[in-house]
């Protein structure tokens, strides 16, 4: 069990339903970094999807990685305890690679409200000419079968990660992403999982800010590439707070409760 | 009569340039798909991709940050012709609140000269 102090709040939660991912910027002790490069550069094991996270790389630095408390603490608010190792990858970048990947979403369409989520984990300085994962902020409920998107090339809003070691960016499944060119002489690599929930993802987190009166507005964030589609985009972070919550009647700018009203259903039942 | 010599210079020179070796022009098609707010062609571009098959340029994703063109209509008073408007259509019953593809995709051609044979 994570220590309370640990567990994301209820901010962070929105900031997620929103925008489909949050990062942490040099989480990561530097001796642990070291060490998952050389892991990576050798290659790390893969294991058999569906067994439990925790079974997994007992003696490797990317095992203590993904249990260092403030992972543990993203992972047990966001799929809870005791979740199920889908698969890793190592990704890599070759040096002076001019060419970004195609935007895509991992695997194909996925219509439940249950979620997976994908740790993104730098383990060495990524500065922009280095590329960096590409994110798409709010394309997380977007249905597309993976290089479905493979047509764009930019949006407002995108997100390269330029970052220094030791970050971690935890993402919703569906998030739009893509590697981008590496224009050093250096290879670059990306450590990626994926965990799938076994409990029911209902107030998992620090729910003691769960009023706060800033929620309302980061789960109403406009990431503008989606122009005139921002209210469905609403409507979608409603029904997926409602589902984290538990509470039904939760809403934005009455979004869904004008159309949730429906008087003549009332009137048969008298 | 001095017309129709003239003419007929031109008409000499046109053919000695056209089947001049070095003088070969070729026509290329360069595409912008560029996605907007709104069916409105005036309004804001949100998303761009450019495709171009003179050979001088090769876009790929994330390799810029501002739209080309503020909108459709900027892009054609720069002499990008429209050649493919998305079509609309009513929501599917039961799929009125899902996302998925950006709806407002303008696809432009502008034609451009290579030298070259």
């Amino acid at each position: 069990m994570v220590d309370k102090q640990h567990l994301l709040n209820s901010k962070q939660m929105a900031q997620f339903v929103a925008d489909g991912l949050l990062r942490f910027d040099e989480l990561v002790p530097d001796e642990l970094n070291r060490a998952a490069c050389a892991e990576m550069e050798a290659g790390v094991l893969r294991g058999k999807a569906g067994v439990p996270m925790d079974e997994l790389w007992q003696d490797l630095a990317i095992g203590q990685v993904i249990r260092l408390p403030a992972i543990q603490g993203m992972i047990d608010s966001l799929v809870g305890p005791g979740p199920l190792y889908d698969h890793h990858a190592v990704h890599t970048v070759n040096a002076n690679h001019e060419h970004g990947q195609i935007w895509h979403a991992d695997a194909i369409i996925d219509t439940r409200m249950h979620f997976d989520v994908q740790f993104f984990y730098f383990a060495h300085d990524t500065p922009r000419e280095m590329g960096g994962t590409m994110f798409l902020p709010g394309s997380q409920y977007r249905r597309v079968s993976e290089s479905d998107i493979a047509r764009y090339q930019n949006f407002l809003g995108q997100m390269p990660m330029v970052c220094k070691a030791g970050t971690v960016a935890v993402a919703h499944h569906g998030i739009w992403h893509c590697a981008q060119p590496n224009l050093t002489d250096n290879k670059r690599y990306m450590f990626k999982l994926r965990l799938n929930p076994t409990v029911r993802q209902k107030k998992l987190w620090n729910t003691d800010d769960i009023d706060d009166a800033e929620i309302p507005g980061l789960l109403n964030a406009n990431h503008r590439w989606y122009g005139n589609e921002v209210r469905l985009e609403a409507v979608n972070r409603i029904k997926m707070w409602r589902f984290l919550t538990g509470d039904d009647n939760f809403d934005l700018s009455y979004w869904l409760s004008r159309l949730e009203n429906a008087p003549e259903n009332e009137l048969r039942a008298a | 009569m001095g017309g129709v010599i003239a003419g007929l210079r031109r008409l000499s020179y046109i053919e000695a340039n056209f089947f001049s070796e070095d003088a070969v022009t070729q026509i290329r098609q360069k595409l912008l798909v560029l996605y907007v707010h709104s069916p409105d062609l005036h309004s804001a571009a949100v998303a761009w991709s450019l495709y171009d098959g003179t050979g001088q340029d090769r876009s790929s994703s994330g390799d810029s940050e501002e739209p080309p063109y503020a909108s459709v209509v900027a892009a054609m008073q720069d002499g990008w012709r429209v050649v493919q408007f998305p079509q609309q259509y009513p929501a599917y019953p039961g799929m009125e609140y899902n996302t998925s593809y950006l709806k407002y995709e303008y696809i432009l051609e502008k034609m451009e000269e290579i030298h070259g044979g």
